[in-house]
């Protein structure tokens, strides 16, 4: 089977311009550096990474809110890498993303009602006000909202409210990918249980393929099958969840997964965590050869600030960059889902 | 004693849509040395009472403070202005959410140390300046005697933060408040700093008063925990019992509804529904009962205060049913069982319905 | 810093062209009366006029004046002669320019004086009686036209015409000397024009002022400041104050740039020989030669303090890098 999505060396260089009028290239933010994988339809895939690793531009790049420097994004076997905006709007339909803030991502001066049916007049399936407004409606109450209250303004809503906002209005015209970029991170934690199962319980009504960028490793392990884990613009480990959680092979993945913590006391006096020294390099200058090789444990020098480590299949089957992935032992000490 | 002691501490702000009570009614104590976890959501109040410990509520016209804060003995509400603000910064110092707009972007940060220090102490500048150096090697940041020269803008995320702590121990505090110190920070920095202050509690012997909404963060760094929910302490207990044998809903609720790397994958997130409620209206009788999935009549109207669990002196909490059936419920609910399903098998009489889901 | 100097000063340059060549080309599509007939006096013959426009060399192609002017700027620094009285239009900006500068220079000192300080305690006690009545009266000298309220003072406070007797009223300024050289006999002149001038900036410059403190009084590094310990006075000012200044600087460079490329309106009430008053008069005389040095001063002024305004704004805040 075809996967939905097939993404191939996509690249995406942000350049910095200085200089007044004749605006000159001075560098460029390597934003996205060459990644490939697919996503297969039905799957929940998750991309995971701290600030700066490009998780953001890659989802950007896979619904082409933005356009890729080099690269391709094949949508069920078409190429969307560079088409125009006349010929993505059908695609439209097919792909939409629910954004992180939901104080910021709704517009604040049209009511939730017409937020939530804008996609019925945009691809022109609706134009009956009283039809679609009962559309809206009926969305509404699939996502947890009270259909009463179709003519309110955002800010009468909470955070977790707007976030089903943005849910229904993603979920309007019924998409075969939904990108959450980072969808629960800005609420409370009680909110957030209650946005996640409602992914989970709307993947599952409309058959949703799902991919869930977010920084926070529970989440993630909570909602998908498989993960990629991103640094600095490369896909460094990519596993299917068992895999990534049980052994981590990638030193950046153990480290992700020791660190975060853990509500359990006693796990969290038994476990070794591995604490990274020094902080993320700039996506400007990148280091050579393995990016991580600045701040790994497990760095061998000679080796891998000189050659790249290739995405190969690893012991146990993760897909890992490494030329010393973690052992089974060095992943007990420190990683608290190991396999006992 | 105690180092610090808060008792029924109030915070009220009066404001054009009526009184919102953001502290109604907060007692608790911190001992040297000893590190205390402040666990709440936004509009808990989490934040507004260790804003009014470091006297930073005062500079609110419209905040009416009640209560006792003692530091040593010496009650803090009662303190003048000028007498609080020779505290904070030396006796008491706290850490904030964000560290880059938390440091003055024009300012060095070296500069901004040496404030700190000579506002407290009668030293010379030169002086200070060594002694800010000092702190930014014990915070570990490289090559502190050159980077004492930079602006905040020219450090990341995790270096500015222990800027912040540098700059909040330089004077040696018997307590420090970190409010929400990672929140804002990457996972792997996250982790650096939570070891850093673990650290530095066992070196400088500092009291610390963590606040946040992370239960894996209090897990890892604090003595004990007090829960709080819409302005109140609902639950306060060391940390290991708050984990393993938690004896308020609330907190069943916070930790059902988390997602945990060590629970097995397939386990159902457990919501708590509903929402916080608004600070201007609080419900009628224990303010947790709209959203409680064992509420009973009688909890409209009455209003539980935080008393000690029978047999266990150290753990309190603001809870109408009885210490039995909470400790039966929470069994089940360890289990794996689900609520409603637990509160049927505990066999609560059925006066009031579960609350319903969301926001409907 | 250097290369992007020196690259703004080839830009002025650059500018300065255009904007020569723009007033050139506007002077000839408008229709205004013709100089050589103006020149020419009462009963101008056709002759004379003849005579006069080849003595101008208006008789010349556009491309081909404008050239010739260009090389006279370049190779002698001569602005040509006016048409009016054929005076060196060098000389007569050169004679009024310190006119301007002292009424914009002492405007920009009594607006500062009053606006930064009544913006400062405005925000400080923001919703009181002083923060109420401060921006109310702000709201009347931004609202009042600058003529206006110049008339207004004199017919209030001169001591020729005015009820009371306090300042000198206009046509006072000094025939011979200006602030610089005379200062004593000039400077009390010049209180009511820059009273008059200041009023509306200050009004300006203190809104502007207080909205930028308050907003920065809210910033977590005030917090911080607080939690520190500082003092609260060290907390408005060093910390608050000192960022809420920054914007003000540009607006000042920019105010002033434009001030002193002549302040016309305060130059015409108030009877005072500035650059203002020479480029209105030199534009209803169709003098072009006049009207392209005043416009070429006061652009050269406005571009010269952007760049110094620039400069500064890179010392006040460490995070702007050239």
């Amino acid at each position: 089977m075809t996967p939905l999505i097939e993404v191939r060396d996509l690249v995406k260089h942000f350049p910095i311009r200085k200089g007044v009028v004749f605006q000159r290239q001075v560098g460029a933010v390597q934003a996205v550096d060459g990644i490939s994988f697919d996503i297969n339809e039905g799957e929940t895939l998750g991309i995971v990474g701290e600030s700066g690793c490009g998780k953001s531009t890659t989802a950007r790049l896979i619904t082409r809110l933005l356009e890729p420097t080099s690269g391709s994004i094949t949508y069920e076997g078409r190429d969307i890498s560079h088409l125009s905006r006349q010929e993505l709007k059908p695609l439209r339909r097919d792909m939409q993303v629910v954004f992180q803030d939901p104080y910021s991502s709704l517009n604040p001066r049209k009511t939730v009602g017409t937020i939530i049916g804008e996609p019925f007049v945009i691809h022109g399936i609706e134009y009956d006000t009283a039809k679609r407004k009962r559309l809206v409606q009926d969305l509404m109450e699939q996502v947890g909202l009270n259909p009463e209250h179709y003519n309110r303004l955002p800010f009468e809503f909470s955070g977790g409210q707007r976030q089903r906002i943005g849910v229904a209005r993603a979920i309007a015209l019924k998409p075969r990918l939904v990108v959450a970029d980072e969808p629960v991170s800005a609420l409370d934690v009680s909110i957030q249980a209650q946005i996640l199962n409602l992914l989970r319980d709307l993947q599952r009504e409309l058959g949703l393929t799902i991919v869930f960028i977010a920084h926070d490793l529970s989440v993630v392990r909570h909602m998908c099958d498989r993960v990629a884990v991103m640094y600095l613009g490369k896909i460094v480990e990519f596993a299917n969840n068992e895999q990534l959680y049980d052994h981590p092979r990638h030193p950046y993945s153990g480290a992700l997964l020791s660190a975060v913590p853990v509500p359990d006391p006693r796990l969290a006096r038994e476990k070794h965590r591995q604490v990274l020294v020094g902080d993320v390099p700039s996506p400007t200058n990148p280091p050579p050869a393995c990016r991580f090789h600045t701040r790994c444990p497990k760095f061998v020098a000679g080796h891998c600030d000189v050659e790249e480590p290739l995405l190969e299949a690893k012991q146990g089957g993760n897909i890992a960059a490494c030329h010393y992935p973690l052992t089974d032992e060095e992943i007990a000490s420190r990683v608290p889902t190991a396999a006992a | 004693m105690a180092l610090l002691e808060v008792r029924d501490l109030k915070v009220h702000f009066n404001t054009d849509d009526g009184v919102v009570k953001a502290v109604d009614g907060v007692s608790y104590s911190v001992d040297r040395g000893q590190a205390l976890g402040i666990v709440g959501e936004s509009g808990s109040g989490k934040s507004v009472s260790s804003l009014t410990v470091m006297g930073l509520t005062r500079f609110f016209s419209n905040a009416q403070i009640s209560g006792e804060i003692l530091l040593d003995g010496k009650d803090l509400l009662a303190a003048s202005d000028e007498e609080m603000r020779h505290l904070r910064g030396s006796e008491i110092s706290m850490i904030f959410q964000d560290p880059l707009s938390s440091l003055h972007p024009f300012y060095k940060i070296g500069d901004q140390l040496v404030e700190a220090i000579r506002t407290h102490r009668d030293v010379s500048r030169a002086q200070a300046l060594d002694r800010a150096v000092e702190m930014l090697g014990l915070v570990g940041i490289p090559e502190p005697r050159r980077r004492v020269d930079g602006f905040p803008h020219e450090f990341s995320g995790g270096m500015r933060q222990r800027v912040m702590i540098a700059m909040a121990l330089a004077n040696d505090p018997k307590l420090l408040i970190a409010d929400e110190p990672t929140t804002a920070l990457d996972v792997t920095v996250q982790a650096q700093i939570l070891e850093l202050i673990g650290r530095l509690q066992n070196e400088l012997d500092t009291a610390i008063v963590i606040i946040t909404h992370d239960l894996g963060v209090v897990a890892e760094v604090t003595d004990e925990i007090a829960v709080m929910y819409a302005g109140r302490i609902v639950e306060r207990a060391p940390t290991d019992t708050i984990f393993s044998a938690p004896e308020h809903p609330y907190t069943w609720g916070l930790l059902g509804s988390i997602a945990r790397l060590d629970a097995p994958r397939g386990d159902e997130l457990v919501p708590i529904p509903g929402r916080p409620p608004s600070l201007i209206n609080l419900p009628t009788g224990c303010s947790f009962h709209p959203r409680c999935p064992y509420v009973r009549e009688a909890h409209r109207r009455i209003d539980p205060s935080l008393e000690p669990v029978a047999g266990d002196s150290g753990h309190h909490v603001a809870c109408l049913l009885n210490t039995e059936t909470r400790k039966r419920l929470w069994r089940l609910l360890e289990a794996g069982t689900a609520p409603e399903e637990a509160r049927a098998q505990v066999g609560l009489e059925d006066d009031v319905a579960s609350p319903k889901e969301a926001s409907l | 810093m250097l290369t992007y100097i020196l690259r703004r000063l080839l830009w002025m340059i650059v500018l300065l062209l255009l904007i020569s060549m723009l007033t050139f080309v506007i002077f000839y599509l408008l229709p205004a009366a013709d100089p050589a007939v103006l020149r020419a006096g009462k009963q101008p013959t056709p002759e004379l006029v003849r005579s006069i426009r080849h003595e101008l060399g208006l008789d010349r192609s556009l491309p081909v004046q404008y050239w010739l002017y260009l090389k006279k700027i370049v190779l002698h620094f001569d602005f040509g002669r006016s048409y009016q009285n054929n005076v060196s239009v060098r000389s007569q900006i050169f004679d009024r320019a310190p006119n301007t500068a002292s009424l914009a220079l002492g405007g920009v000192v009594v607006w500062l004086l009053v606006g930064i300080p009544v913006g400062i305690i405005s925000a400080i006690k923001r919703g009181r009686w002083a923060d109420r009545i401060a921006m109310g009266s702000a709201l009347v000298a931004i609202s009042a036209p600058v003529y206006w309220l110049g008339l207004v003072g004199l017919y209030l406070f001169s001591k020729d015409l005015g009820l009371v007797h306090i300042f000198d009223g206009s046509g006072s300024y000094p025939d011979q000397g200006n602030l610089f050289t005379r200062p004593f006999a000039t400077a009390p002149t010049l209180f009511l024009p820059w009273i008059v001038l200041a009023a509306s900036f200050a009004a300006i410059y203190a809104r502007f002022l207080r909205g930028n403190l308050l907003e920065v009084m809210s910033e977590d590094y005030i917090r911080t400041a607080r939690a520190k310990g500082l003092p609260e006075r060290t907390v408005i000012f060093k910390h608050g104050v000192r960022s809420a200044i920054t914007p003000i600087v540009t607006i000042l460079g920019l105010d002033l740039g434009i001030l002193l490329g002549g302040a016309i309106l305060t130059e015409t009430v108030f009877n005072i020989p500035g650059i203002g008053r020479l480029a209105f008069d030199s534009i209803q005389k169709s003098d072009l030669p006049t009207v392209q040095g005043t416009v070429l001063l006061g652009a050269f002024f406005i571009i010269i303090l952007n760049l110094i305004v620039d400069i500064v704004y890179a010392f006040l805040d460490p995070r702007v890098r050239y």
